[in-house]
């Protein structure tokens, strides 16, 4: 075996390996819609984030414009504290901005879905949404609808 | 009983040196890196025979591999309705857990056994004893080129491995059996984290990478020099790197994932 064949098919293999490599990251993994400093982030409280993870999508008209980057939890109000960052390209997103706890298909995972409001200011980093609403916790809404059968039923009695 | 005895805590002692030996050869291994920046022809010699051969090998398996995931995938998810996440699975378990396993047990097979082999022969045919009469270092000179591909070569084979898979796991699921393409690729896209899943698996791929070459590596130059020694010795090889693969493989998911 010549050197010059064995330094080409080398140089080959390595670059099909990082070839490889590129199009595990490019292709597969989410770094193309996952920019992970840019922009700014908005904090919101909320009674009940229940199913709601760190990353999970922050969309505006169903369009993706962020992503959750940090849950805590505030012992003083006994809420969660929801830290979402919003891609520096939308940040012209009005003031009064609402947010609610949404999920993609019946058993799919929890977005936050925002809906613009009409004020003329802009959000700003590190501002907090007045306007929440929580997570929707199926077994909560299954107990309320049975309390109100069992009532309407000892109405008539 | 007194034999029993004697035999258990010989070969304890046995297992105790044998396992300070390899990691003295380490040390001494690594102690040449520095120097192979001067001599990379011989690292590049050294790729050529641990990864450019193990390429083919690489490419069939990573191919069936992804088939089957998208097969026994589809079988199991069109139960659900859930078919569209075919491209999540395929590539979720490639990436994080057969492309680095698999690739290293493969490269253990075939290129860790053929290192224990011309070492442990070099070592029979007192090669090695030849290079130290001229004053050449043989751990430097034999091993640690052998040690520096094997680190190189895995961790690139095991991303080929997943790139194939991922493509054969398409070409069943989208080509055959009628998932829709953009679900794949999207879906896919949105699950899979750069740092979390691909970084991982590569990083599994290096720690595998050393491990088997080392193993080899030192399975050959410790072995007894005769044509029987280093027959264990090879056979050592692919059964140790292969337990070692797999019982990392386990420890390294429980601290990543």
């Amino acid at each position: 075996m010549n050197t010059r064949k064995t330094e080409i098919l080398v140089g080959l293999f390595m670059a099909v390996g990082l070839a490889a490599l590129f199009m595990l990251a490019m292709k597969v993994s989410n770094l193309n819609i996952y920019s992970s400093d840019a922009g700014y982030e908005i904090v919101a409280n909320f009674d009940d984030i229940s199913g709601l993870k760190v990353k999970s999508p922050v969309t505006m008209a169903g369009v993706r414009i962020g992503r959750v980057s940090d849950i805590s939890f505030d012992s003083q109000t006994f809420e969660a504290v929801v830290k979402i960052r919003i891609e520096s390209e939308y940040d012209a997103l009005p003031k009064d901005t609402s947010a609610s706890i949404y999920t993609a298909g019946l058993l799919g995972e929890k977005y936050i879905g925002l809906e613009p409001g009409g004020d003329e200011e802009n959000l700003k980093n590190n501002d907090k949404l007045k306007l929440t609403q929580s997570s929707l916790v199926l077994e909560k809404l299954i107990s309320r609808f049975v309390d109100k059968f069992v009532d309407s039923d000892d109405s008539k009695n | 009983m007194q034999h029993f005895l004697q035999q258990l805590g010989h070969s304890g002692i046995d297992f105790f040196q044998r396992l300070g030996r390899a990691h003295i050869l380490l040390g001494h291994i690594l102690s040449g890196v520095p120097s192979m920046f001067t001599r990379i022809p011989l690292v590049i010699q050294q790729i050529y025979s641990v990864g450019v051969l193990s390429l083919l090998i690489i490419l069939v398996s990573g191919l069936f591999v992804g088939m089957v995931l998208g097969l026994q995938g589809y079988n199991t998810l069109v139960d659900f309705g859930a078919e569209e996440a075919l491209g999540v699975m395929v590539s979720l378990s490639l990436v994080r857990e057969l492309g680095p396993v698999v690739a290293a047990l493969l490269f253990a097979g075939r290129a860790g056994s053929a290192l224990t082999a011309e070492i442990g022969l070099m070592k029979a045919t007192e090669q090695l004893s030849a290079m130290e009469m001229m004053a050449i270092d043989p751990i430097r000179r034999v091993l640690t080129p052998r040690f520096l591909a094997g680190f190189i070569a895995l961790p690139l084979l095991a991303a080929i491995f997943s790139a194939v898979g991922i493509i054969g796991g398409h070409f069943v699921g989208v080509g055959l059996l009628g998932v829709d393409d953009g679900a794949y690729w999207s879906q896919m896209q949105a699950t899979v984290d750069l740092y979390d899943d691909i970084m991982n698996g590569v990083i599994k791929s290096v720690v595998f990478g050393v491990v088997v070459t080392w193993i080899a590596v030192f399975e050959g130059y410790d072995s007894i020099p005769t044509s029987e020694g280093v027959s264990r010795a090879t056979t050592r090889t692919v059964v140790h790197s292969s337990l070692a693969v797999l019982g990392l493989d386990f420890i390294l998911t429980a601290i990543m994932f």
